[in-house]
């Protein structure tokens, strides 16, 4: 069955881990700009979003690609990039809806999700639990059983 | 270097140049980063004599070397400078993101001198940097400079400003990192405020490498699963951040109030502690840079009088502005505090201040018509931040600390410092060890210095008597120094309820290459204590200063646990300088400084 990276940004503390290890495991160098994952923060009212490729499944990335050089991993559906075949023409970070998939100047590399080949690091290094991997079918329930829930204790309270 | 930058920035303000220059090796090696090497470059340039406000002053701010790397915890920055408050040596610790930015902008640290001519502030964008005119932003307070500095810059900069409180050179002004976030301490933002430096913004899009990636990834591995594991930092802390520590302080006996003048037990604690701050005002949990153990808390007082959002408010502000006051109004205490983010003021110096003021205005010292100070009024206590900030009407005294405003009328001995420092919210007389901490603390009244709270009342590593004074001496230099290389490495204080030396220089080995022994990364944290010491007896401090409020050694704990008990300084403190390798007189020895590379 499929996966996917869920992200729950009112669990996040906006404490960017999942980006040094998203970095890490990818240069081995520490550098929010080089991971793949990034926390858009407000930093005024304290809430922060974890911003990362959804792997969509009509993906605007892949299909404005002139030379196909992003293809799907069979294993994990994730959309992924062929650095030798890859023209840093950078239409995809244009076409991608989220800023999920960006051009990395100084390297001059095209750069996003790979899902960490189905392991994917940031979920491991979140300490509060806002990024997951999960079932694609059911990645979602969680909130509409909490909702449930909320509404099931004020029904009882009703009464 | 690896993990170092490599990179220092000189900035003249009086010249108004920026000089790029590299790191000097040596003093990394010795010292480490942020607050050790920070203090290094300090005491070599500026006479310990020197005026803290005058452009003679220098005030440095250093990052660690594994600042904005995976090590557990690894957001902090230091600001080292002659503080005003007090005159001793001023190390100010602040997390968030501004230091890591710092690093990936390509720099280990900034070297402010002289004092600009006009408002300024210093855009740092990797290898770009230029002093700007801030006259605009003069008079701004931290929330609206910030926000017309992104505006102005780069919305993905970090700012970290002062306020009109250091701008009014409030003693005991802060300096604020992305809004909430301060190197609280010691008036370090009112050193800013002298030199016309009205802010620092910074973006780098940088890297910053180690030495051995694989090992490092392992070692910052494996401090994150025990800080994960332990029950403060992976349950406790965040839960209900530093303000689960009310109700234990307050069960403990230790909770200070009224201005440490009554039994440290505080009624009404259940109303200004962390669980109930958790049930009624949590909006989420907030974490500094690379932090995985998130004490941050975002706090919402929707409507009523005390309206307002912010982060915080931490523990010691909880208590400076609760029950050091006798307020029991957690929205006041929160008002009150968003105030000193905004303002840019060290809430646990205002508290102090207020309560000592309070104290003696009940004790018909200080004029009823000075200002309308009583004990539990939390609207008077909002009024006085904003009057403070401003130096408006009792606020001018109030902005000198409670030390100048105590000995302007006649008693000193009402000031609850040390060092002319006000103490954090920890009544000695409950905690024999944290007292000898605060008479010793190279910087006056703090916590942070050697938190003896961790093993006399939370247990950790294990528990100690906190009523006994054997023993103290020992532990309490052990704490000061593993506190030194922590600070040093620029990761945050609170790891180390979980993970110690091994972990600390398993990390910094792996990172650096700095391939030295645990025992000489320990003795890192000894070396720094005695540059500090060093500095603050060229500055005119001496073993008379090594001493608390009259009130804490001689006026017995009213009741509570600690009942009768007063510190036994005299007990704990020649022992104290023994172990230092200190004479009688609390200077260090010719040997001891040879032992540690500081003749």
């Amino acid at each position: 069955m499929s996966k996917v990276l869920f992200v729950e940004p009112e669990k996040c503390t906006g404490c960017r881990s999942c980006e040094l290890i998203c970095s890490f495991v990818h240069t081995e160098e520490f550098n929010p700009l080089r991971s793949r994952i990034s926390i858009v923060a407000f930093e005024k009212t304290g809430f922060s979003f974890p911003a990362v490729c959804q792997q969509c499944s009509v993906a605007a990335c892949m299909e404005v690609c002139p030379v196909g050089a992003i293809s799907v991993d069979a294993a994990t559906g994730a959309k992924i990039v062929n650095h030798s075949t890859c023209l840093r023409c950078k239409m995809c970070t244009i076409a991608c809806p989220f800023g999920a998939t960006f051009y990395d100047a100084d390297h001059d590399l095209i750069i996003k999700c790979d899902l960490c080949g189905g392991d994917p690091e940031c979920v491991k290094y979140c300490p509060s639990n806002a990024i997951s991997y999960r079932e694609a079918k059911s990645a979602n329930f969680n909130k509409r059983r909490e909702t449930a829930q909320k509404f099931r204790e004020v029904m009882e309270e009703g009464r | 270097m690896f993990a170092w930058m490599g990179n220092i920035l000189r900035v003249n303000l009086t010249a108004g140049t920026v000089v790029a220059e590299p790191l000097n090796k040596e003093y990394a090696e010795k010292f480490i980063g942020a607050r050790g090497l920070g203090t290094k470059y300090f005491v070599e340039e500026v006479d310990a004599s020197v005026d803290p406000l005058s452009p003679e002053n220098k005030i440095v701010f250093m990052t660690g070397p594994l600042t904005g790397t995976f090590a557990g915890s690894a957001g902090r920055y230091n600001v080292v400078t002659k503080g005003p408050l007090n005159g001793t040596i001023a190390a100010s610790n602040s997390g968030g993101t501004f230091g890591p930015e710092l690093k990936y902008a390509g720099w280990d640290g900034i070297i402010f001198e002289g004092r600009s001519p006009n408002p300024v502030y210093l855009w740092i964008h990797n290898n770009e940097v230029k002093l700007c005119p801030a006259d605009e932003l003069w008079g701004q307070d931290v929330y609206a400079a910030t926000d017309l500095l992104k505006a102005a810059t780069d919305e993905e900069a970090k700012v970290a400003c002062i306020g009109p409180a250091g701008e009014n050179l409030v003693k005991f002004a802060c300096i604020m990192n992305e809004y909430h976030r301060a190197a609280g301490r010691s008036g370090v933002g009112a050193v800013m405020g002298s030199k016309n430096l009205k802010a620092i913004v910074v973006r780098g899009t940088g890297s910053v490498m180690v030495k051995d990636p694989q090992a490092f990834i392992e070692a910052a591995k494996d401090a994150r699963r025990k800080l994960h594991e332990h029950p403060v930092t992976g349950e406790g802390l965040g839960a209900y951040g530093t303000n689960i520590l009310v109700n234990i302080l307050n069960e403990h006996g230790g909770l200070p109030v009224k201005n440490f003048s009554e039994a440290a037990v505080f009624p009404n604690a259940e109303k200004i502690s962390g669980e109930y701050q958790a049930e009624k005002y949590l909006v989420r949990n907030k974490g500094c840079f690379g932090c995985c153990i998130g004490c941050g808390r975002v706090t919402d007082i929707p409507k009523g009088p005390f309206k307002s959002a912010g982060e915080g408010p931490e523990y010691e502000a909880t208590w400076t502005f609760g029950s050091n006051l006798n307020i029991d109004d957690f929205e006041a205490i929160c008002k009150a505090n968003f105030l000193c983010n905004e303002l840019g003021l060290d809430p646990i110096t205002l508290g102090g201040t207020i309560a000592c003021a309070t104290e003696m205005m009940e004790k018909g010292i200080i004029p009823r018509t000075a200002a309308p100070l009583r004990w539990g009024d939390g609207a008077v206590l909002v009024d006085m931040v904003t009057k403070t900030a401003y130096r408006e009407g009792f606020g001018d005294e109030l902005a000198e600390g409670s030390y100048r405003l105590a000995e302007k009328y006649g008693y000193p001995e009402y000031s609850m410092t040390a060092k002319k420092q006000e103490m954090p919210a920890y009544d000695p007389r409950g905690q024999q060890g944290i007292g000898l901490n605060y008479a010793t603390s190279n910087r006056g009244g703090c916590h942070v210095r050697g938190y003896m709270t961790s093993p006399e009342v939370l247990g950790i590593p294990e528990k100690v008597d906190p009523d006994a004074t054997e023993g103290k001496a020992a532990l309490l230099k052990a704490f000061q120094d593993l506190t030194g290389l922590v600070d040093s490495a620029g990761v945050c204080l609170f790891v180390t309820f979980a993970i110690g030396l091994p972990e600390i220089a398993a990390q910094l080995r792996t990172a650096t290459g700095l391939d030295i022994s645990d025992d000489e990364y320990y003795q890192v944290g000894d070396r720094i204590w005695n540059l500090e010491r060093l500095f603050n007896l060229r500055a005119g401090f001496s073993k008379q200063d090594d001493t608390l409020p009259p009130r804490l050694l001689n006026e017995p704990m009213k009741d509570g646990p600690h009942k009768g008990r007063v510190v036994e300084l005299d007990v704990m403190l020649p022992e104290y300088y023994s172990l230092r390798g200190w004479d009688e007189e609390g200077v260090p020895t010719p040997e001891k400084l040879q032992e540690l590379g500081l003749a």
